[in-house]
């Protein structure tokens, strides 16, 4: 589904991601982590080209990734994106943020947009806040609706940049529910987060980034129980301390 | 949880009654007192002898020799010129062509400012493409057997409105193209929109007011002209599309990153990106500095006079300098006059956006 071989990419002179190569197959669950700055949000970025790889291939759903406008849109179709700060359009409702796309990047017509939208709130659970402004839910509540809209283009693929980060605690596990839900049915995610438990349960493998290179990977169980490297066993220890 | 009942309770009265409103907001200390008695004084010395001179020593009909006998303000004057006034030289036989253009122009106008209304998109696509269409051809004749009326006979009140809405129209798409392409990756864009910008900004618009009508001509291919008033809108909106470009720059650089990346990651291009997420955000944070430049627009309408154009300042002045006329009582009155109709104008489009921004800020401040 994603291959990436020697990606690398440069902020400046920093070198931010560093022979980057990683393989996602079609249904996996990858759960990205790593201390802050070491390169995970950037990596999720440069799958859909929010960032722009130097070196190296990416290719998606066998689209070879590059700043073309055309493979950009055909990619972008392929792969919907969940952010830390929700990002919703604070300007529209919560239906016409689930419109927006689905009308005017896929041509879908207005009834059927609002359709598939109800559907997808249905599936977040919050069919009822269909007409309210962003403003007027909670943070957990908004960051269901832009997993929602991330939803409504049907997209293969979905990348969550630490979707949970910004929440309250209490609020924090409605959405993990919404991640788990969507985990058990199939569908191909990425996520950089945080949340351990999420990790343990869904993930069916953890990347552990430092320094812009994948240090280690493995299945939960094994990066939890012996991870190898003492970048990755100090990260750990410093996560179970929060 | 049991809700509080005392929750609801309106907040303490305080004290009722003309006297306690008066002692708590007019004279709560002695600073207040003075500003009181002072603001009184200026009242009663003030406003009586403005009444007198409006309304009760006016002159409602006859001549110059009735209003300088009876001291007041000369309304006879503005009565006897009221059709120059406000149609400038425009024949007065052709005269209901303007009538009805600013009345389509108003009925279109009043369902946009209803909550109730729907398909407002509608008539702002109206107003926007068929109806300058509409208005020139109503205005300006030469279609349908309407006799030509040419622009060089147009004028006041109805001139000024010309300009005015010329330039708030025209104006806006301008400055959010230049706002656009001041912030654009491109570099040849981006150093062409801020140099026109800076250019246009740095200059008085008395100075492009004189470049479209002396010297423009002389850039044009010979045998080709343009028309003086189209001359002067051209300069009117590309001068106020410089200044709406900053405006709509400082609101564009107000919107967060993220919304930006939202888009991009959901497919949209960069102009499906502009027109729907990030300008209709943008917009609304700068409803008042647009309205100011729009207010300084119809106040700047009065600067045609210097290219030969006579707006309805241009020609109360003329009015008031007719032999006929002329006197202290018809001077005074003929800029008060004057100056009466651009306040309307303003004050009506100062409350307009008040309103608008009391409703479109709904959804994105609560
Ligand atoms: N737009 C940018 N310009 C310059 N440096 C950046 C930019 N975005 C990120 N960086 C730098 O790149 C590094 C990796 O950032 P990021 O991928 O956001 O890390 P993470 O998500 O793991 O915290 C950091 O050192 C950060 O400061
Ligand atoms: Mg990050």
């Amino acid at each position: 589904m994603i291959a990436m071989r020697g990606v690398n990419k440069w902020f400046g002179q920093m070198r931010v991601l560093a022979d980057i190569n990683l393989t996602v197959a079609e249904g996996e669950k990858l759960v990205i982590c790593g201390p802050s700055g070491s390169g995970k949000s950037t990596l999720i970025r440069c799958i859909n080209q929010l960032e722009h790889h130097q070196m190296g291939d990416i290719v998606v759903n066998g689209v070879k990734v590059d700043a073309e406008l055309k493979t950009l849109d055909l990619v972008r179709r392929e792969i919907g994106m969940v952010f830390q700060s929700f990002n919703l359009y604070p300007h529209m409702t919560v239906l016409q943020n689930l419109m927006l796309a689905q009308i005017w990047v896929q041509g879908r017509k207005r009834r059927d947009a609002e359709k598939v939208a109800r559907h997808y709130l249905d599936r977040v659970h919050i069919p009822e806040q269909a007409d309210k402004f962003p403003a007027q839910l909670s943070g957990g509540q908004q960051q269901r609706v832009a997993i929602a809209r991330a939803l409504c283009t049907k997209p293969k693929i979905l990348l969550f940049d630490e979707p949970t980060s910004a929440l309250d605690p209490e609020m924090i596990k409605e959405v993990l529910d919404v991640m788990t839900e969507l985990a058990t049915e199939g569908m191909t995610m990425i996520c950089v987060t945080h949340e351990m438990g999420f990790a343990r349960n869904v993930a069916n493998r953890v990347i552990f980034m430092d320094a812009g290179r994948i240090v280690e990977q493995g299945s939960p169980a094994e990066f939890f129980s012996n991870p190898q490297s003492d970048r990755a066993k100090l990260f750990l220890s410093q996560v179970r301390l929060n | 949880m049991a809700i509080d009942p005392t929750a609801f309770l309106p907040p303490p009265v305080v004290s009722a009654g003309p006297w306690a409103w008066m002692r708590r907001n007019l004279f709560t200390d002695w600073r207040q007192t003075a500003l009181t008695l002072i603001v009184l004084y200026a009242v009663i010395r003030g406003v009586p002898p403005l009444l007198g001179w409006l309304f009760v020593d006016a002159t409602w009909q006859g001549t110059r020799d009735d209003c300088v006998a009876n001291g007041g303000a000369c309304w006879a004057f503005v009565s006897a010129r009221w059709g120059q006034f406000i149609y400038g030289f425009y024949p007065v036989e052709e005269r209901w062509r303007v009538n009805v253009t600013f009345a389509v122009l108003a009925v279109s106008v009043v369902p946009l400012v209803l909550p109730m209304v729907r398909g407002k998109a509608w008539i702002i696509g109206f107003l926007l493409t068929l109806y300058p269409v509409l208005a020139f051809c109503l205005l300006y004749g030469g279609v349908l057997g309407l006799p030509v009326v040419e622009t060089a006979r147009w004028g006041g009140f109805m001139l000024t409105l010309v300009v005015a809405i010329t330039g708030i129209v025209g104006s806006l798409p301008i400055g959010i193209l230049l706002a656009l392409g001041r912030r654009s990756d491109m570099p040849a864009i981006r150093t062409f929109c801020t140099l026109f910008i800076e250019l246009f900004r740095a200059v008085p618009l008395i100075t492009v007011l004189f470049m479209a009508s002396v010297m423009l001509p002389l850039f044009l291919p010979s045998g080709f002209s343009l028309d003086k008033l189209l001359r002067a809108l051209i300069g009117v909106a590309v001068f106020n599309g410089a200044l709406m470009a900053e405006v709509v720059r400082g609101g564009l650089q107000a919107i967060p990153k993220g919304q930006y990346e939202a888009a991009t990651a959901a497919g949209m291009g960069y102009w499906r990106m502009m027109g729907f997420v990030i300008l209709p955000q943008a917009l609304r944070l700068v409803i008042p500095g647009l309205v100011n430049t729009w207010v300084a627009i119809i106040k700047d309408t009065t600067l045609v006079l210097i290219i030969g154009l006579f707006d309805l300042l241009g020609i109360v002045q003329a009015g008031i300098a007719d032999a006929n006329w002329l006197s202290a009582s018809v001077t005074k009155t003929g800029y008060v006059f004057a100056a009466m109709g651009f306040w309307i104008l303003c004050f009506s489009l100062s409350r307009y956006s008040m309103y608008l921004e009391r409703r479109l800020g709904l959804g994105a401040s609560r």
